[in-house]
C-alpha cells in the first residue's frame, strides 16, 4: 500500500515541476493571442491583431533577420572547427591532449558575462568595431563546444577496427571517411549544429556585449521589457522564438538518442 | 607438409621481421614462409606476438627490421588498403550502418567491381557461408554466429592472396566453435585460398591447421605439422604449451612422455618387453568426462599426469587415489629435450 502511495506522490510531484517550468510559457503563449493589452487574469479573448502588428514591425523584421544570420553563420563556423577539433583530439596524441580539450570545452562552463567582457576588452583594445561578425565570434566561442562535444563522444563509441577493417578492404583514406566514418558521426553533426543554432538564436548575455547598433531578437525583447512597451508584441515575439529554439533541440535529442543533449546550458 | 615447398612463390614470406613498441619488443625477428593454399596457424600465449605478427602482414603496422613478400612481391611499406590480404577480426568490425550484402560488397564496390557483377559473387558468399536471405538485415540483427559468418564472406568474397584470421571464434560458446571450426577448415579447402590463423587454443590449432607455428616472446619456437609439433615438440616451452607435458631427467637427459603415452598397470600385470617402469603414488584423480586424469607423485621425485579412457564404470577411477601404482611407457614415445 505504501508503495502505490508513493508512487502516486511522486507522479504529483514530477507534474508540479513540469508545471512550475512550462506554465509561464504556455501563459506568454496564451497572452500572445490575448485581445487585452494589459496582461490581467483570466483574458479578456483572443485575437491575431499582435500577430499582424508584429509581422508588420520593420525592428522586428529586421532583429529577427540578424539573429538568423547570426545563427546560421555561427552554425556553419561551430560545425566546421567543431567537428575539426573532435577529430584532431580523438585521432592524434600529443602533449597537452587534456589541457586542450579542457580549453575547448571552457567556454560553455565559463559564466557568458566573463566570455561577454572579455571579448568586448579585445575587441576595444584591438580597434575592432562592433558588428555582426564580432558577434558571430562571440557566439562561435560556446556553439562550437556543443559540436564538438556531439562529435567527440560519437567518436569515442565507434569502433577502432572499423576504419581498419574499411582499409583491409581496399578503401583509400578519403573513401573509408566517405563510406565509414561520416555516416558513423553524421547524426552526431546534425544534432551538434541544431544545438549550435538554437544556442545562437536565444543568446543574449555575449550579444549584449559584442553587438554595436545591432539588435538580435532576445536584445530586442530584452530593450522593450525594460521599456515595458510594445509588451503585446514582446509575447508575440518570445512564443516565436521558444519554437525556434524547441524544435532544434527535439530533433537533436532523437538523432543522438538523448545523449548528446546533456550539455545543453538552458541557463545561458 | 612440414616444409614449405621451395620450387613453388610461396603465398607469404616473412625475412626477418621484427617490431618494437617502445622498450617492448613484440616481434622478435620471424621469419616464415606460408604456401599457397595452406591453411597456417600462429599459436601462441597472449602477449606471444602472434596479433602484432598477423597486423604487420595486413599492414596496419609497419615493421622495424625485416620484408614481407605476398605472392612474391615486396609489400613491406605497402599501405594495407593496396595489400592483397583481407582479415577476418576479432571482433568482426562489420559496418554497422550497412546491410549485409553491402558489408560484403564494400570490399568488391571500392576495387571498383560493376554491380551486376558485385551482386553475383556477395550472393554466391552469402551461400557459402549459409545466410542467404539474410543480406538485407543489418548487422545488430544477426547472432554472434551468423555476424562470424558475414565477417568471413565479406574477407573471402574478395579472393585476396591470403586471409588472415585474427582468432576468429574467440567470441563464440564452445559448440559453436567446434562446428565453425569444421566448417571454416571446409570453406578454406574449397575456395583454396590460402588461409593466417592467429589463435591461443592449441585444441583448435591442431584441429585446423596444415601446419602452425608456436611463438612465444615474439619468437617462433618450432613450425610444423600438428603431428610434429604434438609429437616431437622442439622445445620445452612447446611440449608444455601443446598438451600436458610430462617433464623427466634421467641419467641427465631431459625428456617429455605425453600423458596417453602412459599405461597404469593393473595389479600383477606385467609390463611388456622394453618398456620403462617406474613406481609412484596416485595424488589426484581429476575425472573430465572422456577421460580420468592421475596425478602420480613419482618414487624418483616427479610428477606424472596419466590419462586413462571411462571405458569402465564410473567410479572405479576414485579408488586408485593415494594408492602406490606402476606406470610403464616404450621410450619410442618419448622425446629428448636439447
Amino acid at each position: 500500500m505504501t508503495d502505490r502511495w508513493s508512487r502516486i506522490a511522486l507522479r504529483l510531484w514530477v507534474a508540479l515541476v513540469l508545471l512550475f517550468l512550462f506554465i509561464p510559457m504556455a501563459i506568454i503563449f496564451l497572452y500572445a493571442f490575448n485581445s487585452s493589452k494589459i496582461e490581467a487574469w483570466p483574458i479578456e479573448g483572443l485575437t491575431l491583431t499582435w500577430i499582424k502588428m508584429t509581422i508588420n514591425d520593420a525592428e522586428v523584421v529586421s532583429a529577427l533577420r540578424l539573429s538568423v544570420e547570426v545563427a546560421l553563420t555561427t552554425t556553419a563556423l561551430a560545425l566546421v572547427l567543431g567537428s575539426c577539433a573532435a577529430f584532431a583530439i580523438r585521432r592524434t596524441a600529443f602533449f597537452g591532449r587534456d589541457a586542450v580539450n579542457f580549453l575547448f570545452v571552457l567556454p560553455l562552463a565559463l559564466p557568458g558575462i566573463i566570455t561577454g567582457v572579455a571579448l568586448h576588452s579585445f575587441f576595444g583594445y584591438g580597434g575592432i568595431l562592433l558588428s555582426i561578425w564580432t558577434i558571430i565570434v562571440g557566439h562561435t566561442t560556446f556553439c562550437i563546444v556543443v559540436v564538438y562535444n556531439n562529435v567527440l563522444a560519437r567518436l569515442r563509441r565507434t569502433q577502432g577496427s572499423l576504419l581498419e577493417a574499411a582499409m583491409d578492404l581496399g578503401a583509400s583514406g578519403f573513401q573509408t571517411f566517405r563510406d565509414i566514418t561520416l555516416p558513423l558521426i553524421s547524426t552526431s553533426i546534425i544534432a551538434g549544429a541544431m544545438l549550435a543554432f538554437a544556442l545562437s538564436f536565444d543568446e543574449i548575455i555575449v550579444t549584449t556585449f559584442t553587438a554595436g547598433a545591432q539588435n538580435t531578437l532576445p536584445i530586442w525583447i530584452f530593450a522593450q521589457i525594460r521599456n515595458g512597451q510594445r509588451l503585446p508584441e514582446v509575447n508575440v515575439v518570445v512564443s516565436f522564438v521558444i519554437l525556434v529554439t524547441i524544435i532544434p533541440v527535439l530533433i537533436a535529442a532523437r538523432l543522438t538518442g538523448g545523449s548528446g543533449t546533456s550539455r545543453v546550458p538552458a541557463a545561458r | 607438409m612440414t616444409e614449405a615447398d621451395p620450387a613453388k612463390t610461396p603465398a607469404l614470406r616473412l625475412q626477418g621481421v621484427r617490431k618494437n613498441y617502445g622498450q617492448v619488443v613484440a616481434v622478435a625477428g620471424v621469419d616464415l614462409v606460408v604456401d599457397e593454399g595452406e591453411f597456417f596457424t600462429l599459436l601462441g600465449p597472449s602477449g606471444s606476438g602472434k596479433t602484432t605478427l598477423l597486423r604487420l602482414i595486413a599492414g596496419f603496422e609497419r615493421p622495424d627490421a625485416g620484408r614481407i613478400e605476398l605472392g612474391g612481391r615486396d609489400v613491406t611499406s605497402v599501405p594495407p588498403h593496396l595489400r592483397d590480404t583481407n582479415t577476418v577480426f576479432q571482433d568482426y568490425a562489420l559496418f554497422p550502418h550497412m546491410s549485409v550484402a553491402d558489408n560484403i560488397g564494400y570490399g568488391l564496390r571500392v576495387k571498383g567491381v560493376a554491380k551486376p557483377a558485385r551482386e553475383r559473387r556477395v550472393q554466391r558468399a552469402l551461400q557459402m557461408v549459409r545466410l542467404e536471405g539474410l543480406g538485407l538485415r543489418r548487422p545488430n540483427q544477426l547472432s554472434g554466429g551468423q555476424r562470424q559468418r558475414v565477417a568471413l564472406a565479406r574477407a573471402v568474397v574478395n579472393e585476396p592472396e591470403v586471409l588472415l584470421l585474427d582468432e576468429p571464434l574467440g567470441a563464440l560458446d564452445l559448440k559453436l566453435r567446434q562446428e565453425m571450426q569444421i566448417e571454416l577448415k571446409q570453406i578454406q579447402k574449397d575456395v583454396g585460398i590460402t588461409f593466417v590463423y592467429v589463435t591461443h587454443d592449441q585444441e583448435e590449432a591442431l584441429t585446423m591447421s596444415d601446419r602452425l607455428a608456436v611463438l612465444a616472446n615474439g619468437q617462433i619456437e618450432q613450425i610444423g605439422s600438428p603431428v610434429d609439433v604434438y609429437e616431437r615438440p622442439a622445445t620445452e616451452f612447446v611440449a608444455g604449451f601443446i598438451g600436458i607435458s610430462n617433464v623427466l631427467t634421467r641419467d641427465g637427459v631431459r625428456f617429455v612422455v605425453r600423458p596417453e603415452k602412459i599405461r597404469m598397470l593393473a595389479e600383477g600385470e606385467e609390463a611388456d618387453p622394453g618398456m620403462t617402469v617406474e613406481l609412484g603414488r596416485v595424488e589426484e584423480v581429476i575425472y573430465v568426462g572422456m577421460n580420468t586424469r592421475y596425478v602420480v607423485h613419482l618414487d624418483r621425485g616427479e610428477q606424472l599426469v596419466a590419462v586413462r579412457q571411462n571405458m569402465d564404470a564410473l567410479g572405479d577411477a576414485q579408488k586408485f587415489e593415494g594408492r602406490p601404482v606402476r606406470l610403464a611407457w616404450t621410450p619410442d614415445h618419448t622425446f629428448v629435450l636439447e
